[in-house]
């Protein structure tokens, strides 16, 4: 057996190194710190304090002023005045006055419409970009990528520019409209502006980006020759999509689907620029009790309710992606 | 279990020593009560399939994992608690773990920033390791820019430059191709041989272990199952797990009726004959044994031969491989006895020894059998 | 598959034509020499000239740049070691607790944040005296706070694609810890460091709702100066305006995305370059 009876060697002749463990040339004992444990605590420690003093701190200040009392002082707000030193009052009118609940109820809805309006033309979008050649794939990604760089304002301004009553487009809708209805239904315009449709479609339009991303990066990964097994096993390609492609791309679904609803249920800017005044949504709610009213307390109540509620659907979120991850885990 | 490899100790001073050594990751023990001795110069092969600790306790000894338990020496020194950028001990990486901006004479170099050299100095000693695997036109290239067998020597001269006293290699062929695989074992050897460190390969390719060691543990479930050079392990398999693990056996549950010197003769009811085999020490008459034959070492023919350990069987089915042929064939008990037979003849001019269904006969030598007691 | 999947192209059609279609309506407009912004009346350069004699737009843009480099380059060395810590230090006091608080700003809607920081900007001012009035530096640390978030997990994300062993292999030929920083992680994940600092540039150019909460009086930036004549209505100074942002935005991205494929391709090149001509 080759090298079974190799002679004892030589040691190394030009060996750069001296036995013993090396040790660093001059260290003096800042350098041991550091080279300890020194660089490790650095880069923690400054992104810890940072986050612990400009995130933390804030939040836990809006949780406590959610049971603060509201007084006239500056800051508007003050704790323990009438013996209890939490003070629930905000949180009995979160549920007694009919403005939060129904201003909760439409911004949930709102934000459940644009997800699965986003869903709907998203979905396709992404699994045509997986079915396109490299190339032009690229050009395609980078197109749908592109708006999402653009100013998140502008976009929505665009809208307002299409909504307006005299512009191309809405008389084109309009035009539209009266071919199909009644001469007596016929319109001189449609209304967009200020209205809850208006609401939804630039939703809708602000935040496709970033449900055709994730549900793209998921689909791409899927195995095509899974999809040629199935078509080979006798599925047509609409049953190749049902027991295939769908159930495999819920990952990217959900990803998708909470990057759009959280942000869009505490939306302030889209209904406050073509939004409906009267029916305002819980973003802007909480800035109008912050800000017009200066009640501090209810401001931040409002807040802790909207983030309990986005806060469910996250925690699912991460259950299923830890359960998701520890399967894969498993299978070596 | 007797390790055939610790005979070794006491004659020359271990330069590695591994006592007692495990490593529990949580609940799950990746290496349990390894004890091993490497001698200086060695090329070691760490044997075992995926999952069985051989790459836990190359880790160990490089300085990534620190052992749960038992020590680790190396040229005399203890291992613990020294991490791995203080051990004289270099690695060559599986994936070869090259640096990807810096040219193939910067990987090679980098090491040596940390020795006390003069930048001449240095750069004579990348020259020479280059020049050592015969990279010296490339040193400007990238990782990139270099094929897959020029990656796996810039890893291996980046690994030597340093002249560590332990080299660990982690699966060092397997994202070679086979041609290139062949070629770049002796190439290893070689560059062993003209270095003198001592080489520790963790592998899951007997082959490879086999061609390059000069020893070989065989590792299970974080244990080590046999240590021996590559012939001990292979001829003289403590165990029925090293037996099948290592090339190939069949079988068979014996008693042993009688020893007689170097002679026992071992009742097989599957063969339906009593075995005349080379006794291991220890064996007494009564004793329930394991009797593995390797396919190799039985001769297959037509007419029945004289002498002990003959069966006789028909051929259930055959393989033809170029250059031997695998024969199954079917035991009177129902039993299938593998059966290698060299093609020495071209097979198309007749040259096979029997074709399916025909009866033939198989003989075997006593020296072949292996008798497992375990 | 040979098929063309034309219900899916179709799709894809229609999405893009409704992300692109008001901004080039908008583009068009902004050539509008009508008053009135949604009808055409013929072409003109005229907004694009007033937009540049308008002091109050160049100082806004101006101190947004200023705020947008600062918050980018801060939040982009505090990401980077938040993603470094969470990718590479397995075990730290705080561990939970930061990768908690990396992660808990993308479920807060931009209101909340805006409001929390408000509080506590105000609230520290009654203590200890600073920030003794919201502006610049308040601006740009909502900024920050905002972005570290997108940099993190930029910076983890690529970490955890990297080949740990490369690390390894540093150590194990003598470098300590930092040294491997700095000699194989950094450069390695520069790539991503400089588009961390991209998004966050980005995202501090374009945030309006926290800093307009955060903002006072006479630090205007371009969102905000943009947010208040928008509330008004559509104008064509605004299309004007918008056009510009949009053009430089698109021409950096292409920039950058140009780069970017020239040298993916020039590495797949040379790596099919070195299989063939040696073995």
């Amino acid at each position: 057996m080759p090298g079974s009876d190799l002679a004892p060697p030589s040691g190394p002749t030009d060996s750069p190194r001296q036995d013993g463990p090396r040790e660093g040339p001059h260290e003096g004992p800042v350098a041991r710190w550091f080279n300890r444990r020194g660089w490790s605590d650095l880069i923690t420690g400054i992104p810890f304090f940072w986050l612990f003093f400009f995130f933390l701190i804030p939040f836990v200040i809006v949780v406590a002023m959610s049971f603060a009392t509201r007084s006239p002082t500056s800051p508007p707000f003050s704790f323990g005045l009438d013996g209890g030193l939490l003070d629930f009052r905000s949180y009995a009118r979160l549920f007694s006055d009919q403005l939060y609940i129904r201003a909760l109820g439409i911004s949930l809805w709102m934000a459940a419409l644009s997800t699965v309006l986003c869903l709907l033309i998203g979905y396709p979008m992404a699994l045509a970009l997986t079915r396109l050649s490299p190339s032009v794939r690229t050009i395609m990604l980078m197109l749908v990528i592109l708006p999402f760089w653009t100013s998140f304002l502008l976009r929505v301004y665009a809208w307002m520019g299409l909504m307006g009553t005299n512009s191309w487009f809405n008389r084109g809708l309009t035009a539209l409209y009266n071919m199909v209805v009644p001469a007596d239904w016929a319109l001189r315009s449609i209304q967009m502006m200020n209205t809850n449709f208006a609401v939804v479609v630039v939703m809708v339009y602000s935040y496709l980006p970033f449900m055709v991303l994730p549900l793209y990066a998921n689909l791409e990964r899927l195995d095509m020759t899974l999809n040629e097994a199935a078509e080979d096993l006798g599925s047509r390609p609409w049953q190749v999509f049902r027991d295939v492609t769908l159930p495999l791309s819920i990952p990217g679904i959900i990803a998708g689907g909470l990057l759009v609803f959280i942000p869009v249920s505490g939306e302030l800017v889209v209904p406050g620029l073509v939004g409906n005044p009267s029916n305002p949504m819980i973003g802007r709610v909480i800035s109008d009790e912050f800000a017009s009213a200066r009640d501090w307390p209810m401001a931040a109540t409002v807040a802790v309710a909207l983030l309990v509620l986005l806060v469910g659907p996250m925690m699912a979120y991460s259950h299923f992606e830890n359960r998701a991850q520890t399967r894969r885990e498993e299978a070596p | 279990m007797v390790e055939p490899g610790a005979e070794r100790v006491g004659t020359v001073a271990p330069f590695i020593r591994i006592e007692g050594v495990g490593k529990r990751f949580g609940s799950f023990r990746a290496v349990e009560n390894v004890n091993l001795t490497i001698d200086r110069g060695e090329i070691f092969s760490l044997l075992g399939g995926s999952g069985c600790g051989k790459t836990t306790l190359l880790r160990m000894l490089a300085g990534f994992e620190m052992p749960t338990e038992g020590r680790i020496f190396i040229d005399g020194q203890d291992m613990a608690g020294i991490p791995a950028y203080e051990r004289p001990v270099n690695m060559m990486f599986q994936s070869y773990a090259l640096f990807p901006h810096m040219s193939v004479a910067k990987n090679v170099g980098y090491g040596l920033k940390h020795e006390p050299m003069t930048g001449p100095q240095r750069a004579d000693r990348v020259r020479e390791m280059l020049d050592l695997v015969q990279l010296g036109p490339y040193a400007e290239r990238r990782p990139h820019q270099i094929s897959g067998g020029q990656r796996q020597r810039v890893a291996l001269a980046r690994a030597l430059a340093r002249a560590p006293k332990l080299l660990l290699l982690d699966e060092p062929l397997a994202a070679l191709d086979k041609k290139l695989r062949e070629h770049t074992q002796f190439e290893l050897m070689n560059i062993q041989e003209k270095t003198g460190v001592t080489f520790v390969v963790v592998t899951h390719d007997q082959e490879e272990a086999m061609i390059l060691s000069s020893r070989v543990a065989v590792m299970d479930k974080g244990r080590i199952r046999q240590v021996g050079s590559p012939t001990e392990v292979y001829e003289y398999p403590a165990s029925r797990f090293v037996a099948d693990f290592i090339g190939q056996a069949t079988f068979f549950d014996g008693v042993v009726r009688s020893v007689e010197g170097p002679v026992a003769g071992v009742e097989v009811g599957a063969l339906g004959l009593e075995v005349q085999a080379r006794a291991v020490p220890g064996l007494v008459a009564g004793q329930a044994v394991t009797m593995a034959l390797r396919p190799e070492k039985i001769e297959i023919m037509r007419e029945r031969p004289e002498g002990p350990n003959v069966v006789a069987g028909a051929v259930e089915d055959l393989g033809y491989f170029g250059n031997h042929s695998i024969y199954k064939v079917r035991l009177p008990g129902g039993e299938i006895l593998s059966v290698l037979s060299a093609n020495a003849r071209r097979v198309g001019e007749s040259g096979r020894v029997a074709v399916w269904e025909d009866s033939v006969w198989m003989r075997f030598d006593p020296a072949a059998v292996i008798l497992l007691t375990e | 598959m040979n098929r063309r999947p034309t219900f899916l192209l179709s799709c894809l059609m229609f999405g893009i034509a409704f992300l692109y279609v008001p901004i080039l309506s908008m583009i068009v407009f902004s050539f509008n020499n009508a008053r009135l912004a949604t009808v055409w009346g013929g072409f003109s350069t005229k907004w694009y000239g007033k937009l540049f004699q308008n002091d109050q737009v160049l100082e806004a843009a101006f101190l947004s740049l200023r705020v947008a480099l600062v918050s980018a380059t801060v939040a982009t060395i505090l990401g980077t070691c938040a993603g470094i810590a969470l990718a590479r230090l397995r075990r730290f006091r705080g561990r939970t607790l930061l990768s908690g608080m990396v992660t808990a700003p993308l479920i807060m809607p931009d209101v909340i944040t805006g409001i929390s920081l408000l509080i506590f900007f105000i609230l520290l001012g009654s203590w200890i005296g600073w920030p003794a009035e919201r502006g610049f530096t308040t601006v740009a640390l909502a900024h920050i706070t905002i972005s570290v978030t997108y940099v993190t997990t930029i910076i983890q994300s690529r970490l955890s694609q990297s080949d740990l062993s490369v690390e390894e292999a540093a150590m194990d030929l003598g470098s300590r810890p930092w040294q491997v920083l700095r000699d194989i992680t950094l450069p390695i994940i520069s790539p991503a460091i400089l588009s961390g600092w991209l998004l966050a540039f980005t995202i501090s150019l374009d945030e309006v709702v926290v800093t307009s909460f955060v903002t006072g009086p006479g630090t205007t930036t371009l969102p905000i100066l943009i947010w208040s004549k928008v509330k008004l209505g559509v104008t064509p100074d605004i299309n004007a305006l918008a056009t510009i942002i949009v053009a430089v935005v698109t021409v950096g991205v292409l920039i950058g995305w140009a780069i970017l494929t020239r040298s993916d391709r020039r590495r797949r090149r040379d790596m099919r370059l070195a299989e063939q001509s040696n073995a």
